[in-house]
């Protein structure tokens, strides 16, 4: 009946059940890992620029810190993330001025200004920043990181809130 | 000359036993081929398809009232093929109540029911009810009007049987109301008790079903 080359019944059966299954499983496999990776895949959306402070009222030298509020829609819930950092006026100069985030670039803690170590200190693992914001000792593995900025008219220290690296 | 995967295939058919496997439990005889016969597989395959989506639906339903209806909403209108997960489940839960319950009356009708299958049977009916509960705790999870309003009514139903009417009620809201309670209880039923139910009394069918073969079909002599 069956030469060496013909198909039998039966493995026509089992080649066509395995073919079908085949379809069905990548057709609701391929769908399925997309429905998992969907909220990775999303286009995180840059925040509005803030207003964090009138630039007349920050004195020159002294870091002034500053904290606000990004909000975003993550999947039905909104959350609501405080962020902060200092404006820095390096002269008389409206110009001369430098924002740097407050997040401690080793495990996220906020640093503060210490008037007596001219520095920032990170409360978590004790780690010195100076007043660049380089790393002067202790585990963070880069300096503080810093916001793009402008003034506006009305003397406005406005900052774009989205942290960058500081080389 | 055996290639790699033949190697491959005779190491672990010699300590796993795969063959002998496969004629056992896919390799059994069928009395004359008989479309009916393959609705109980298709209870299966159901299920198994209602446990797949189930599982991917739960990585972002909240069972809370605050957030269930919206989780669904985002479900269905933000996350890729979310609506193609979600529809395959609802409809796929309608089409399993149906199949099994047109599996139930092939078998009635082929009187396969009878000795030595009745625990076959009884199994089965333990089967058809969870199929009924699980369709009845999945309704209220999308806490929308139609889901609350459903299951207010249904456990009222259940509330009116004598004597202990009152106390079912109140143990399957979680309390005299619809509230948090009930959502977070159907829910638990919903994915944990009922398909461990089932998943269990399945093995036991399917057990039966392989160690007395398919009935064969009653004739004139029956
Ligand atoms: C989740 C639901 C169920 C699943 C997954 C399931 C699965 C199966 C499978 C795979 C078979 C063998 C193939 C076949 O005969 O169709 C079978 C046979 C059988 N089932 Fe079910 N079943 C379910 C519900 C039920 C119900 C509700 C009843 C009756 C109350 C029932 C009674 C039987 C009987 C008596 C047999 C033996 C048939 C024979 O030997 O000819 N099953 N079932
Ligand atoms: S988090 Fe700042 S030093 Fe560890």
């Amino acid at each position: 009946m069956s030469g060496p080359n013909r198909m039998t019944r039966r493995d026509f059966i089992k080649i066509t059940t395995g073919a079908i299954g085949g379809v069905i499983a990548a057709g609701i496999g391929l769908p399925a890992i997309g429905y998992l990776l969907a909220p990775a895949l999303r286009q995180d959306k840059a925040g509005k620029p803030v207003i964090v402070a009138k630039l007349a009222e920050i004195p020159v030298g002294k870091p002034y810190p500053f904290s606000f509020t990004v909000t975003r829609v993550n999947g039905w819930e909104r959350t609501a993330n405080v962020f902060g950092g200092f404006v820095i006026r390096l002269s008389e100069d409206p110009q001369d001025v430098r924002i740097l985030s407050s997040r401690c670039t080793h495990l996220s803690c906020r640093v503060n200004w210490s008037d007596e170590a001219q520095g920032f200190i990170c409360p978590c693992h004790d780690a010195l920043f100076d007043r660049d914001g380089k790393v002067v000792s202790g585990p963070p593995p880069e300096a503080l990181g810093h916001f793009d900025y402008e003034i506006d008219d009305q003397g406005n220290v406005v900052i774009l809130p989205v942290e960058r690296k500081t080389e | 000359m055996r290639n790699a995967w033949q190697t491959l295939f005779a190491w672990l058919d010699e300590r796993l036993g795969l063959h002998s496997l496969y004629q056992n439990l896919l390799d059994r005889p069928e009395p004359r081929g008989n479309w009916w016969n393959t609705l109980g597989s298709a209870s299966l395959f159901l299920f198994l398809l209602q446990v797949a989506t189930g599982i991917f639906l739960t990585v972002y339903y909240n069972p809370s009232p605050d957030h269930a209806y919206d989780s669904i909403q985002y479900i269905m209108n933000e996350v890729a093929f979310g609506w193609l997960i979600r529809g395959i489940h609802h409809w796929g839960a309608s089409l399993m109540v149906l199949v099994v319950f047109i599996h139930m009356l092939r078998t009635f009708v082929t009187a396969s029911y009878k000795y030595p299958r009745e625990l076959t049977w009884l199994v089965g009916v333990g089967l058809l009810l969870l199929t009924l509960g699980m369709g009845f705790t999945g309704y209220l999870l999308p806490w929308h009007q139609m889901a609350y309003w459903a299951t207010t009514v249904g456990t009222q139903i259940a509330g009116s049987v004598p004597f202990v009417g009152e106390f079912i009620l109140k143990a399957l809201r979680g309390g005299p109301d619809l509230s948090a309670l009930t959502l977070q209880r159907f829910f638990a039923a919903h994915i944990w008790i009922l398909p461990a139910l089932m998943f269990a009394l399945i093995g036991l069918h399917l057990y039966l079903v392989i160690k007395h073969g398919e009935s064969h079909f009653p004739d004139k002599d029956d």
